[in-house]
């Protein structure tokens, strides 16, 4: 989502409108080369925590505000997150400010289907779409990210980060994470 | 809101946060300690999702008075907190650790869904986020209690000796603060009159499931939230040393 902020006296959409044709793309690539602290094959844009970039006039030329979400609410990573998303569109020398929003919450269904390709090739199960019925997803069949055996047990709700839990394979016997819906 | 509406929300968001952050730390008090490797670390996750929640009302209440999260956790006198009995007594053991939790979880499934009906906009989204991550508490609870309850004669007979300990004290956790009727005037609490009932209710049913009986209703007494304890004297004690230790510190 690209959004241009008109209404605000300070933030004259049509003023720089030009100049977001070219600005908002290069910001955005430049958000992609942010990696989650805690998954590093992925990306923040992709895994939904970028909510939306919006082009406003700072005091020297453009603002870009970038708007993050958190996924889980005591994430440890979002403060490293915030940093790394502000540091990455100032080295292309852009005015950033970074907010954080709760709404609307972050959900697994954010993530797009290459990221749950990723998951898998990285060893984590990817989390089912679930359309809000979360308890339901949670208790559906986890195939194995490794061996793609369908036989695979829940063996502790809660994994290495807030998001995963652990399970092991009853093909290749091994123990593997799988990314919780949420 | 006025002044009056506003300074209710305050408390209320202070001890909602303060009994968060208690039990959080309570929970963490078992890292590396914990029966299981598994259930350390299912344990560690739940103590840490409670202090982000409690970082969560500390941040609605800073939007109002422009308080600082960090300075109401680390830097407040115990005198100032607004926390409960309940979430103040030491860790116990493995039973009275998860029965706690359960107990508390229990009570945020209710809570929050009520909260994120709020007119108070911060307020609706926080409670909203938080409800999503409690229903990966209460499953994990649920199921020790239950476990605990159905089990041997040692885990039933400790189960019920951390219900008669907390059971009495359950209620001071979910009785309403004296500004709450403001708030509910105001639509900043929703239903929450109902809030008590329904959360003695469904974890009667669900001690009922693993055959624990608390007996009648606990009285509705008073939160005394004001009172300080030796119990919460003695947490923060240890949990803002290291803060106390250089209070200009800016990193850890």
């Amino acid at each position: 989502m690209v959004t241009l902020s008109g209404g605000r006296p300070r933030a004259r959409a049509e003023a720089i409108g030009g100049e977001a044709a070219t600005l908002l793309p290069r910001v955005w690539t430049a958000l992609k080369a942010v990696k989650d602290p805690e998954i590093p094959v992925i990306d923040v844009v992709e895994l939904g925590v970028v909510r939306s970039v919006t082009l406003l006039a700072g005091s020297t030329g453009p603002l870009v505000e970038v708007t993050i979400t958190p996924t889980f609410s005591a994430c440890p990573a979002l403060r490293e997150i915030e940093r790394a998303v502000g540091e990455a569109v100032r080295v292309i020398g852009v005015e950033v400010s970074v907010k954080t929003v709760l709404s609307p919450p972050w959900t697994t269904d954010d993530m797009t289907d290459e990221v749950r390709a990723k998951l898998r090739e990285f060893g984590i199960a990817p989390p089912g779409r679930h359309d809000g019925l979360i308890e339901i997803a949670l208790d559906a069949p986890v195939r194995c990210p490794r061996c793609d055996h369908p036989d695979t047990r829940l063996r502790n709700a809660f994994g290495s980060t807030l998001c995963r839990e652990i399970r092991t394979c009853a093909g290749c016997g091994e123990t593997f994470e799988r990314f919780k819906p949420l | 809101m006025n002044e009056q509406v506003t300074g209710a929300l305050i408390s209320r968001l202070t001890a909602m946060a303060d009994d968060e952050l208690l039990l959080g730390h309570r929970d963490s008090e078992w890292t590396g300690h914990g029966p299981l490797l598994e259930e350390d670390i299912a344990l560690a996750n739940l103590a840490q999702d409670e202090i982000g929640h409690a970082v969560l009302w500390y941040g609605v209440r800073s939007q109002l008075d422009g308080s600082d999260p960090d300075s109401l956790a680390f830097g407040r006198a115990p005198q100032g907190f607004l926390s409960c009995g309940f979430v103040e007594l030491p860790r116990g053991d493995w039973a009275f650790t998860l029965l706690r939790q359960f107990l508390f979880d229990t009570y945020e499934a209710e809570a929050l869904a009520r909260l994120a009906g709020s007119a108070h906009a911060p307020l609706a989204e926080a409670a909203d986020k938080a409800r999503r991550e409690e229903l990966f508490h209460l499953r994990h609870t649920g199921l020790w209690v239950k476990r605990l309850g159905l089990g041997t004669d040692e885990s039933r007979r400790r189960s019920l000796a951390a219900l008669e300990e907390l059971w009495p004290l359950y209620a001071g956790l979910v009785a309403p603060l004296p500004g709450d009727q403001l708030l509910m005037d105001a639509n900043v609490l929703r239903d929450w009159a109902s809030l008590s009932g329904a959360v003695i209710d469904r974890a009667r049913t669900a001690l009922a499931a693993a055959e624990l009986d608390p007996g009648h209703d606990p009285d509705p007494a008073p939160a005394e939230r004001d009172v300080v304890r030796e119990h919460r004297r003695e947490l923060l004690a240890t949990m803002q040393e290291v803060a106390r230790q250089d209070p200009e510190a800016v990193a850890w």
